[in-house]
């Protein structure tokens, strides 16, 4: 399937990236490109295959219900790009 | 004695040739003299290592006489390090300083093993030749204007030009055992689970796997001895006893069934490969072992099925990359929307974002059957073809890459660059061990056997190359590069 650069620009919404104008139509080649590999799938009948999610035949795992991680809040915030009593700051939401 | 394997510092260590101050040392002042042209690691913890090291001795002093002891490693960069920085090669996290260690980490520090630095990868470990890292690509001591391979480069390089005695690695499809093919060494990745990834920045959930890359199948199991086990931090860990890897290195190979799967031997791969694992395959036999044909049908359809599910689990995964909590975020953003927007554009690279494009369009709305449950599909299939193929085999050998490492900016489209991956990427999709060990040169280069096993047959695995190192020196060989006197 070949994508156009409407259809990156959208993709490129979802996925919060911006592309610029200049860029979008190499991307939309490139993925276009890489599309076209994927489809090779689509040549085996797979109907009555069951799909596989992952490596693992396990179920989840339980534990009991207790308190196993301890507050380091403070500690994490000291990596973020900006903080302030405890909170994350980020560009004003709502006016 | 920097040339050495794992196993032989350790000796060497515990008989008293050594101190772990003195071969850390000498690490040190390799990679001081050689990384800048390398580009091996990205971050040098030299005086963490010097006193890892006294630590060391000192407990060697006391009668602790753990195999790894004071012996030097190198972390790909994808590792969590408590309080040194973890960059993942982007520059996303180019100033990301870990709260805490993976659990591969941890035990490498329980073990006593000295961490020399972290090592360069491609960006999220997504290439092929360490050509993605925004820290610059790595080169291949064998010749430096050609590719370590990828994503682990940087530890394979590390690793092929004694910069340090062994390293971590990562394996999502072929990233450990494809720079090590490119690296004449050992790179060995477990089966799915076998190994904790808590603390391993995820790319590729159901396909991710730590594993060593090493000098020896002898350390590969030394370190596997180390890093396998239960979790109870991640929860795809298995519950499964641990084996000793090394205490099964010397059994007999009499009998043992190898399958040769033609699609490995097929159109694609170069004859100067093909002549150097056939050859390998001869000593197989001289050992007693019996090859036979095997048949891996849908083995041409599993870097399409990866390029579906490894993108997918990439997006849902790199989407926590927002500039919020840690890491990169851009400036002066006008609202939120730009903020997330830019901080991603600005701080992942192009091979990245295709990705994560990809794997978004694949679970878009209206996209999810015809790609993500196709690829799902194909999965199954292709695990088939290695169940119904170890009926009749113990193991599967073929060689790890088509060709020996190619040249640093020979491979500019992504497509040519997935397909780097055509005999490793079913191993991973399928959660199976494989390993490359080193199995002959062309034109100066390494070639690289790729051997596969059994869900969980680590054990048979690290002894069938084992046996093979036994009979030849492949791995010994060294590059010209940084050799003296």
């Amino acid at each position: 399937m070949a994508l156009d650069k409407s259809e990156v620009e959208k993709i490129a919404q979802l996925a919060r990236l911006h592309i610029s104008e200049a860029d979008a139509e190499e991307v939309a080649n490139r993925i276009t490109d890489i599309l076209a590999l994927i489809d090779q799938m689509q040549s085996v009948d797979t109907e009555s295959v069951e799909p596989m999610a992952h490596p693992l035949d396990v179920v989840q795992r339980l534990r009991a219900d207790t308190v196993t991680e301890t507050d380091n809040r403070d500690e994490l915030q000291t990596l973020a790009p900006e903080a302030q009593d405890g909170l994350y700051l980020v560009p004003k939401v709502l006016e | 004695m920097i040339e050495k394997t794992a196993a032989e510092l350790s000796q060497a260590l515990s008989s008293g040739v050594i101190s772990s101050v003195e071969l850390t040392q000498s690490y040190l002042d390799r990679i001081k003299k050689y990384n800048a042209e390398l580009n091996a690691y990205i971050t040098i913890c030299e005086d963490t290592a010097l006193s890892q090291a006294k630590t060391a001795d000192e407990k060697r002093a006391a009668g602790d006489s753990s195999p790894l002891l004071g012996v030097p490693l190198a972390h790909k960069d994808i590792f969590c390090t408590n309080g040194v920085t973890t960059t993942c090669g982007s520059r996303m996290l180019h100033n990301f300083v870990a709260p805490y260690d993976a659990t591969v980490v941890e035990k490498f520090n329980t073990a006593g093993a000295v961490m020399l630095g972290k090592t360069n990868m491609d960006e999220f470990a997504m290439g092929s030749s360490n050509e993605t890292s925004f820290f610059g690509p790595v080169k291949n001591p064998w010749d430096i204007k050609r590719v370590p391979g990828g994503s682990s480069g940087g530890s394979a390089a590390a690793v092929a030009a004694d910069l340090c005695a062994m390293a971590t690695g990562t394996d999502t499809g072929g990233s450990i055992r494809q720079p090590a093919a490119f690296c004449g060494i050992t790179g060995f990745k477990p089966s799915y689970g076998r190994v904790s990834r808590w603390g391993m920045i995820a790319f590729a959930s159901s396909l991710d796997q730590a594993g060593p890359l090493c000098k020896s199948a002898e350390d590969a199991a030394l370190m596997t001895n180390v890093m396998a086990g239960l979790d109870k931090k991640d929860s795809t860990s298995i519950d499964k006893p641990v084996e000793d890897y090394a205490a099964t290195l010397n059994d007999s190979l009499q009998g043992l069934k190898i399958g040769i799967p033609k699609q490995h031997f097929a159109e694609g791969l170069t004859a100067e490969v093909e002549k150097g694992i056939r050859e390998a395959l001869r000593e197989y036999e001289k050992l007693g072992a019996t090859l036979i044909e095997v048949d891996l049908p849908n083995n041409h359809l599993s870097v399409s099925a990866y390029y579906v599910v490894a993108p997918a689990e990439a997006s849902a995964n790199l989407s926590r990359y927002d500039g919020v909590r840690y890491g990169y975020r851009c400036e002066n953003p006008v609202d939120l929307d730009d903020m997330y927007k830019r901080t991603r554009s600005e701080g992942f690279g192009d091979e990245v974002k295709r990705r994560i494009l990809v794997g978004t369009y694949a679970l878009s709305a209206g996209y999810y059957d015809a790609y993500y449950r196709k690829a799902q599909k194909i999965r199954r299939l292709i695990k088939n073809d290695f169940v119904e193929a170890f009926k009749e085999v113990d193991v599967i050998v073929g060689p790890t890459s088509p060709h020996t490492a190619f040249e640093l900016g020979a491979k500019t489209d992504p497509v040519t660059m997935y397909l780097e991956d055509i005999y490793t990427i079913a191993v991973n999709l399928a959660g199976l061990p494989g390993i490359s060990i080193p199995a002959g040169l062309s034109n100066g280069l390494p070639i690289g056997m790729h051997i596969v096993g059994k869900d969980f047959g680590e054990a048979k695995l690290l002894n069938v190359a084992h046996q093979f190192q036994q009979q030849t020196d492949w791995h010994r060989q060294k590059p010209n590069f940084g050799q003296e006197g």
